[in-house]
């Protein structure tokens, strides 16, 4: 561990080439120490290359990193840990079925072979009297809030001895009361001078709240930045995008309502095996978008499952247009069934596979016609994947690069890409824009808005209301696995439905 | 957004982009040869350890599977059941299943064809015994993916119980209730008729199992690389979430590719039955089933890829009694050797996709 205060990073003509693809280009960043930097860019700008060489995951092609002012050689992630740097990500890596003490104890390179637990908690109590905020410490981690355990992982960077941390999108998975929270927290700590961050984040209203410089990426290069304060949201933007942002309009049509999708008295168990999921009845209805809010963890992940047929539903009926449904590819198809699940690469994507082939998940076993072929028609394949990846902007070094190599957003984009085009009379999506930069989070809005128009059912999902209440007709909220409340968009209060989603109904 | 210039290559010609093309393909034929020469050069330093000369054993290898016509005969001859064995591991490892007990597979088989060709003759009953021994290692492979799909069993594990219990099977089986009472000191079943031995090929010399194997290799690497049934099978293997979500038959598609490895390693057994044996006794019980794991992986499940590291393998299988007599190592030394490769093989998988010459776009810049 190394001593506390504070430490300064300096990456100076930072290149990172993948082949001929240029991810980074000469990018030079100055992080002094107690200071709290965020780092701007749309998806695929280079923000995840850019950390991943100073922490030393990548080799940079060129350039050089300074940390405390003097030269490293960032070979290797064990060299940033023992330089006291350290990396929060975007979703959680904490053992879940482990306490939080637990997790933090065997997260120490030195944790010994035989751990003694009452020594280790005498420490950790020690350590957590000198924080600034807590976590309760002999509780799973699995029945932690989200709030909770992204607090968790910062406390483990600090216990680990780290004074450097980056952020790679820290508030994603959180409501704004927790990532406010969170930030505060973490804006203390660099005040008190004890650490210095970096954070991602594509969400300027954090980025002004919290953050005393920013540097913004555009493809790879760096294109501006400066003091918050001084560089308004409207610059920020522009530069980010290399243009001013449209704003768009969605405007919400007329459209005909039938009852399309009705789920009756469903029974299943949760992920735990230990609750259950108790859906009476949700009807939902063509051109209408139905929310469903809710605090992640309260059933809506298997809600989805549950749609997607990934989920063992032991009563109850799912119907589609009065058919009885088992979400089988057949049906899905009959029915024009959309799904979006969450974190595409790894509930949508086969992550080893490339590009061209994930986009053609939709269509690789049927012809033109539309009737089940046994060959592979690789010439429609490659058209499908050129035309999406152009109509969607998916940025990849090729088709034939594998799908993980992509930024986040690209494959989310790519997944969108593939799942929109078409006729869709049923979509079903869950937090569709985790992870976006404000354009793409535009455009995916958009188009859901459109589908609605033209009469598509929409199921919403998301842990955000802010979007919940931007587009949907109609929402409902899960808490503990079971419908709590229900509003039309025009009676809907924020305070109310805030109140179902903590369950005092 | 011109989103077209980061897909399209700059590079200076098109030959640049072919080969760009080419290279994720050729990451899997360079780490699995590299692989296997680091294997080779761990081997010799054990050789070496032993006071063994590493020159005189790869020599002997040389010598013994593959310089005459004799020591080819003698390759061949083990290159068959090798091959099936080795597709047994590949198609379900496909499906993301690690299938280890193809022994099973072929003993159950050979038992299969050795009582089936006590009861039929001629033309029609020699395909009969090879449709038997297929059934019964589909059955039983099948079985194995079955479990993994409707109940969560483990299919390494169950796969490798599974192989001790059809071994147990056939010594009762070939011990009891159709022991040919002529068999003596070797407990077989019936000899079987002449008319019902497979023959050599004309021109190579080995039997017409060494062509069924070439075959099966080309018709699973048509299934899986050119089908659509092969495409599904590919995305339920590297994420079973996404096929789930897609709505592909996961289940079906397990079972099948289970069960379609397990019948390969079925007509290993018959050709071992009926091209070498004669009938089914324990010789069936050879080890083919485990150096068939080492092949498959050393194909990275790649069924052409099988064809050429199944040789190699038979070479060194056939050269294993030599080298006991001239360099005084005891029979196991082929099979520490296989063990060595089999480590740095998995070791090696940590390669893939880390090696930026084999990233689609490098050439193009050079
Ligand atoms: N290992 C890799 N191989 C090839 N290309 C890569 C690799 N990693 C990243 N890239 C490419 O580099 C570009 C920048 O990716 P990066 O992950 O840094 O973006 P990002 O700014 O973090 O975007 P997002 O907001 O979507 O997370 C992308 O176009 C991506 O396809
Ligand atoms: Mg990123």
């Amino acid at each position: 561990m190394s001593g506390a205060g504070a430490i300064s990073v300096e990456a100076l003509h930072m290149t990172m080439r993948f082949g001929d693809f240029t991810a980074l280009d000469d990018v030079s960043i100055d992080i002094p120490a107690g200071s709290f930097h965020a780092l701007l860019g749309e998806n695929g700008a280079g923000k995840s290359t850019l950390v991943k060489c100073i922490m030393g995951f990548y080799r940079a092609t060129s350039g050089e990193l300074m940390v405390n002012s003097s030269q490293v050689k960032m070979t290797d992630p064990r060299v940033a840990q023992q330089l006291g740097l350290g990396m929060v990500y975007q979703h959680f890596t904490l053992v879940p079925s482990l306490t939080a003490a637990e997790n933090l104890v065997i997260s120490r390179a030195d944790a010994p072979a035989v751990i003694n637990w009452r020594a280790e908690h005498r420490r950790l109590t020690e350590f957590m009297a000198q924080m600034p905020f807590k976590v309760p410490l002999d509780q799973p981690v699995s029945r932690l809030a989200a709030g909770e355990k992204q607090k968790l992982e910062i406390l483990k960077q600090l216990y680990l001895g780290n004074r450097f941390l980056i952020l790679d999108e820290p508030t994603s998975v959180l409501t704004p009361a927790e990532a406010d929270e969170v930030l505060g927290h973490v804006r203390g700590l660099t005040e008190a001078g004890q650490i210095t961050v970096l954070m991602i984040s594509h969400k300027f209203r954090e980025v002004t709240a919290f953050a005393d410089a920013v540097t913004i990426l555009r493809r790879g290069r760096r294109v501006g930045g400066g003091k918050v304060g001084e560089i308004s949201v409207e610059e920020m933007s522009e530069t980010m995008m290399g243009k001013a942002p449209e704003t768009s309009e969605r405007r919400r049509a007329a459209t005909r309502q039938h009852p399309v999708l009705a789920l009756k008295a469903l029974r299943a168990k949760d992920r735990s095996g230990l609750k259950s999921i108790e859906i009476e009845n949700i009807t939902l209805k063509s051109g209408e978008i139905l929310g469903v809010a809710g605090i992640s963890g309260n059933g809506q992940m298997e809600l989805m499952e549950i749609l997607t047929g990934q989920r063992h539903v032991s009563a109850g009926e799912i119907t589609v247009k009065g058919d009885a449904f088992r979400a089988t590819r057949a049906e899905a198809r009959r029915h024009k069934i959309r799904y979006l699940p969450e974190e595409p690469l790894h509930n949508a994507c086969a992550p080893r596979m490339s590009v061209a082939e994930n986009l053609a998940f939709r269509i690789f076993d049927a012809d033109k016609g539309g009737r089940p072929s046994f060959w592979q028609d690789r010439r429609a394949m490659a058209k499908n994947a050129s035309d999406l990846i152009e109509t969607f902007k998916v940025k990849t070094s090729s088709p034939a690069a594998r799908i993980a190599s992509l930024s986040g957003g690209n494959v989310q984009r790519a997944v969108l890409g593939r799942e929109l085009t078409g006729d869709v009379d049923v979509l079903i999506v869950s937090n569709p824009c985790f992870g976006l930069d404000f354009a793409a989070v535009n455009s995916v809005r958009d188009r859901i808005m459109a589908a609605r128009n033209k009469g598509t059912a929409v199921l919403l999902i998301s842990e955000d209301l802010d979007e919940i209440m931007e587009l949907a007709d109609r929402i409902i909220v899960m808490s503990e696995g079971r419908v709590s409340f229900e509003t039309p968009i025009a009676a809907a209060n924020i305070v109310e439905i805030g109140q179902h989603m903590a369950g005092h109904g | 957004m011109a989103a077209s210039d980061h897909i399209v290559g700059r590079g200076p010609n098109a030959g640049a982009r072919v080969f760009s093309g080419l290279m994720p393909r050729a990451e899997a034929v360079a780490i699995p040869l590299g692989a296997l020469l680091a294997g080779f050069l761990a081997f010799s330093l054990f050789l070496l350890f032993l006071g063994k000369s590493p020159a005189e054993f790869y020599g002997l290898v040389w010598k013994a599977g593959f310089s005459s016509a004799f020591s080819w005969q003698n390759t061949l001859s083990r290159v068959a059941p090798l091959i099936m064995a080795a597709l047994c591991v590949a198609l379900p490892a496909r499906l993301g299943l690690v299938v280890i007990g193809g022994e099973g597979a072929i003993v159950l088989g050979g038992l299969a064809a050795g009582v089936t060709g006590t009861h039929v003759a001629g033309p029609l009953g020699m395909v009969l015994m090879a449709l038997s021994a297929m059934v019964l290692g589909g059955l039983w492979i099948g079985a194995i993916g079955a479990l993994r799909i409707k109940r969560g069993v483990n299919e390494t594990i169950s796969s490798l119980l599974m192989a001790y219990i059809a071994i147990a099977l056939f010594n009762h089986f070939v011990e009891g209730p159709f022991r040919d009472p002529g068999s003596l000191n070797k407990p077989s079943t019936a000899p079987l008729d002449a008319a019902l031995r497979v023959g050599e090929m004309p021109f190579i010399a080995a039997h017409w199992g060494v062509a069924a194997g070439v075959i099966a290799c080309v018709l699973c690497w048509i299934l899986i690389d050119r089908t659509t049934l092969g495409f599904a099978a590919r995305i339920a293997g590297d994420n079973i979430r996404a096929a789930q979500v897609q709505g592909l038959p996961v289940g079906p598609l397990v079972i099948g590719f289970t069960a379609l490895g397990g019948a390969w390693a079925g007509l290993a057994g018959f050709f071992e039955v009926a091209a070498v044996h004669g009938s089914a006794n324990a010789s069936l019980i050879a080890g083919y089933g485990y150096t068939g794991i080492l092949i498959a992986f050393l194909a990275r499940h790649n069924p052409l890829a099988i064809l050429p590291v199944a040789v190699l393998m038979a070479g060194f299988e056939a050269s294993s009694g030599l080298i006991q007599r001239r360099m005084d190592l005891p029979d196991a030394t082929i099979l520490v050797f296989e063990g060595m490769v089999f480590i740095i093989i998995l070791l090696s998988e940590a390669l893939y996709g880390r090696l930026r010459i084999f990233s689609p776009g490098y050439w193009e810049s050079r």
